[in-house]
């Protein structure tokens, strides 16, 4: 793994690790064949000890093979809408010779599943796959050795199939695995050592299959965090200042008192009231008299910009090479910009919604969490609890995207449970998610770029502030080139964002594609070239010229000097591993500026597709979601105060907003799986905005580009 | 003031006495444990919570208890019949039209009541038939494909 892979992925929610003993975890093991594995590439790991964390004793996963033949998948990872669930499942099943329906997965279960530092960065695949893969195979081998006992033959005359093991050539000489496991208490560490399939064999892994979710899903059997019921359960609501900052002055909570079967909680900082009707535990918070102090901050979402750049650190360089000097002295021309970014919220439908409850020295905890492990930690330490007398399970969890890293929802409930006495649930409302998000930051970038009379581009003079430095590193051929970051991760020093800031899918590459991809279509412009060829001349990265190949072949692509009248756009970035390169068309309504986007192509390389559906799948959800932050998603506020209290205000992309969405997998199925979840959401900033520019040649400087930026750069 | 409001609830004759005002959605979830219609914004925005009253979709989060007093309604739970699932909710799972899962009851609710007064919408009606009830992970297009595929089936049937 290369230092820039790593380097921003997101490790606050994650303090020491808390690997179960091996001891401890083999008890609560049943019988069966089970393999233990390490999930992680030594660097990863590395990054880890650097920051403080122990490591688990020897492993960090397992897989079980039970007494009954069925294989069982123990991972900290959780489903969010992502898919793991059954792209993880087809690895296994694939790997082990099972059928995809004899594998379970237990997820995000801190009493079960070895410790995980969060499900974030789209790793799933790319960390935790390889190591499920050879730990799969594995397992295989010892069921082949066991079989070769048990038939009288020698392993090399067997072989497995849908979890059965043959003999070669007699095939009537067979054993099940569940007859193989059945009173077997076997438990071997991954070596590592076992064959793995070739991919040439996968027979379930790169074969689309639907999601094993989704009869759950279109029930209403499917349990979210809020929808799991404990006798005695209270719905708790959380007195919340009207800004972030804000001081209280006084506090009346007799009112509540007086609502029926009300129980008022004040800890501190903490006012809530408990009832076990939520709509009463809301008339109840209606009831307290409060008074605030708020700060006195002026800064808004249009002054924020300048107040960025004025509390800006100082930069370190993420790359460089050759002489700006030298680069601005042969260019034919150069081009300024700075390009601004606005705040985002991620906005998942389901709220951050936890129940605790404890018994005893022990506390449970359902909680909607990207991050099971961090949230056990987080409820141990308030609860003054050992980490270990903290159970959190994961159930489905209503849509990430970043969002759910963030824990303050279960330490609430925690601390309210073990207060109360009683089962405590807390689902924020949409204005206490909207107000508690930890937004994607408002960023700035600056670049500087030039391009000699032959069309290439001989200088780039690059600085990003507050988005953080992923994607920030350009991918062209550039002889004198400079990356800085200012600022380099996407949280900001104290009094730099006026609320927390965190990462949101694909963090800081959203931005820096905006914002590169801008600049490269405005030097083409500059050149008088076709804006693919332009991008193809000025490259050398071969796979990066392979995905603007394939989604110029599926556009249909007629080169063209921009702006062309046509409204067409490209973009093209690097994510999580994975090559995406977009083409966009638009319609854009010159009276009102409002922007209709008719289609988007997205090409996609991710190495090996475990599951093709599941990643198209993915590469739709990323052009939905990344159709809300091009065109219309920004938080509202003043100082610490949040105006956007609902979808109302803050817009996210409807029914009518979708393009046709075309997607093309350059499978390469010798290559090692890369991530999907977010790499195609990083283009869509720039892709429309330089369709925009096609159509009716406004250059768009400013995410999101509402109707009212649109005509105004008309 | 005690007032005693009688419904249907997926078939079952219901009742249930309130002294106050209640919302639908939270009489679903708390009183009768039907916790497949979801709570994502309160205020009518995301239709997460649509329910069927007499067929008609409504935000469940908008709608008083006292107004479905003779009523029928239909949750995502009742719309399988005899465990075989309704064709919507075979058409979503085979159109992947799903991924968190979170939105999905109200789409499917919203899409039958949509079905019921329009068998054979054009893409522009499910669009606009569908348009405020909100999907975050990006599901539209599938939904749009497992509604136009249900409709065929529904006729079919």
């Amino acid at each position: 793994m290369k230092k820039e892979d790593y380097m921003d992925i997101d490790f606050y929610d994650d303090r020491t690790g808390l690997p179960l003993s091996r001891r401890e975890f083999l008890k609560l093991m049943g019988g069966g064949i089970v393999i233990l594995f390490s999930v992680g590439d030594p660097l990863l790991l590395e990054a880890q000890r650097r920051r403080g964390q122990s490591l688990p004793d020897d492993f960090n996963a397992f897989l079980r093979i039970g007494e009954n033949g069925r294989v069982t998948c123990f991972t900290g990872k959780i489903e969010m809408g992502q898919g793991v669930i059954t792209s993880l499942a087809q690895m296994l099943a694939d790997e082990l010779e099972v059928h995809l329906d004899f594998v379970d997965m237990v997820m995000g279960d801190t009493d079960l599943c070895p410790y995980d530092m969060g499900t974030f960065g789209s790793m799933t695949t790319r960390f935790f796959g390889p190591p499920l893969r050879a730990a799969a195979a594995e397992a295989r081998e010892v069921l082949i050795e066991l079989a070769a006992e048990y038939l009288q033959v020698s392993t090399s005359q067997l072989k497995a199939e849908a979890g059965v093991i043959y003999h070669k050539s007699q095939r009537q000489k067979k054993v099940t695995y569940a007859q193989l496991t059945k009173g077997k208490k076997i438990v071997r560490k991954l070596k590592g050592k076992a064959v793995l399939e070739k991919p040439s064999d996968f027979t379930i892994v790169g074969t689309p299959v639907l999601r094993r979710d989704a009869v759950a899903k279109v029930t209403g059997e499917a349990k979210f965090a809020g929808d799991i019921r404990e006798p005695g359960m209270l719905y708790a609501r959380i007195l919340r200042p009207p800004a972030h900052g804000a001081r209280m002055i006084s506090v009346d909570t007799s009112g509540a008192k007086k609502i029926r079967g009300t129980q008022v909680i004040e800890n501190d900082d903490l006012i809530a009231v408990l009832n076990e009707d939520p709509e009463l535990a809301e008339e109840a918070l209606g009831q307290i008299k409060v008074r605030f102090e708020k700060l006195d901050s002026q800064v808004d979402d249009k002054t924020i910009f300048d107040h960025l750049l004025k509390v800006a650190p100082e930069g370190d360089i993420v790359s460089q090479g050759g002489d700006l000097a030298k680069g601005e002295e042969i260019s034919k021309s150069v081009v300024e910009k700075t390009y601004l970014d606005g705040y985002v919220a991620h906005a998942p439908i389901e709220t951050h919604t936890a129940l605790a409850k404890i018994e005893g020295d022990k506390a449970t905890i359902w909680a909607s969490t990207q991050g099971p492990f961090g949230l056990q930690r987080g409820a141990a330490s308030v609860l003054g609890f050992p980490a270990k007398k903290v159970r959190v399970i994961t159930p489905f969890v209503g849509g990430g995207f970043g969002g759910k890293n963030s824990n303050q929802q279960g330490e609430e409930a925690a601390i309210l449970a073990k207060l109360s006495g009683k089962p405590v649930q807390v689902t924020w409302t949409r204005a206490e998610e909207f107000f508690y998000d930890t937004f994607r930051p408002a960023a700035v970038v600056k670049i500087k770029g030039g391009v000699n009379g032959s069309g290439r581009i001989t200088l780039w003079d690059y600085g990003v502030y507050f988005a953080g430095e992923r994607g920030a590193q350009h991918f062209y051929n550039i002889p004198n080139h400079r990356t800085m970051a200012f600022s380099a991760g996407w949280r900001g020093a104290p009094g730099s964002h006026p609320f927390a800031t965190g990462p949101w899918r694909a963090p800081a590459n959203n931005t820096n594609t905006f914002a590169r991809e801008s600049h490269i279509d405005i030097l083409a412009a500059k050149a008088g070239i076709d804006p693919l060829e332009f991008r193809l001349k000025n490259l050398k990265d071969e796979r990066m010229i392979r995905v603007l190949q394939a989604a110029a072949k599926k556009f249909g692509w007629k080169p063209a000097k921009a702006p062309s009248g046509r409204g067409y756009g490209i973009a093209a970035g690097i994510d999580a591993g994975t090559y995406v390169a977009h083409i966009a068309e638009v319609k854009v309504n010159k009276k009102t500026g409002h922007v209709q986007v008719k289609r988007v192509v997205c090409a996609q390389d991710m190495g090996l597709s475990i599951n093709p559906e599941g990643a198209k799948i993915q590469i739709e959800g990323c052009i939905t979601m990344g159709l809300g932050y091009a065109l219309s998603e920004d938080i509202h506020f003043k100082g610490g105060e949040i105006f956007d209290m609902n979808f109302d205000t803050y817009e996210i992309p409807k029914f009518s907003w979708l393009p046709r969405i075309e997607t093309v997998l350059i499978d390469d199925r010798e290559a090692a799986p890369q991530g999907g979840g977010e790499p195609p959401i990083i283009c869509m900033g720039g892709v429309i905005a330089n369709a925009i520019y096609d159509a009716t040649g406004a250059r768009l400087l400013q995410l999101p580009m509402t109707p009212a930026r649109v005509k105004a750069a008309m | 003031m005690k007032k005693t409001i009688r419904f249907k609830l997926n078939g079952q004759p219901k009742s249930l006495t309130i002294d106050r005002e209640r919302m639908l959605l939270w009489v679903l979830r708390t009183d009768f444990g039907l916790t497949g219609t979801k709570f994502g914004c309160g205020e009518g925005f995301c239709g997460a919570c649509t329910v069927l009253v007499n067929n008609e979709a409504e935000r469940s989060c908008q709608f008083p208890l006292e107004d479905i007093d003779g009523k029928e309604i239909i949750t995502i739970e009742g719309l399988a019949k005899n465990a075989r699932l309704h064709p919507l909710q075979e058409a979503f799972v085979k159109h992947d039209a799903l991924q968190c899962g979170f939105c999905t009851s109200g789409m499917i609710l919203n899409a039958y009541s949509l079905l019921l007064k329009n068998p054979e919408p054009s893409h522009k009606d499910i669009i606009e038939g569908m348009e405020y009830n909100l999907c975050r992970c990006g599901s539209y297009n599938r939904i749009v494909q497992a509604i136009q595929t249900a409709a065929k089936e529904m006729k079919g049937g």
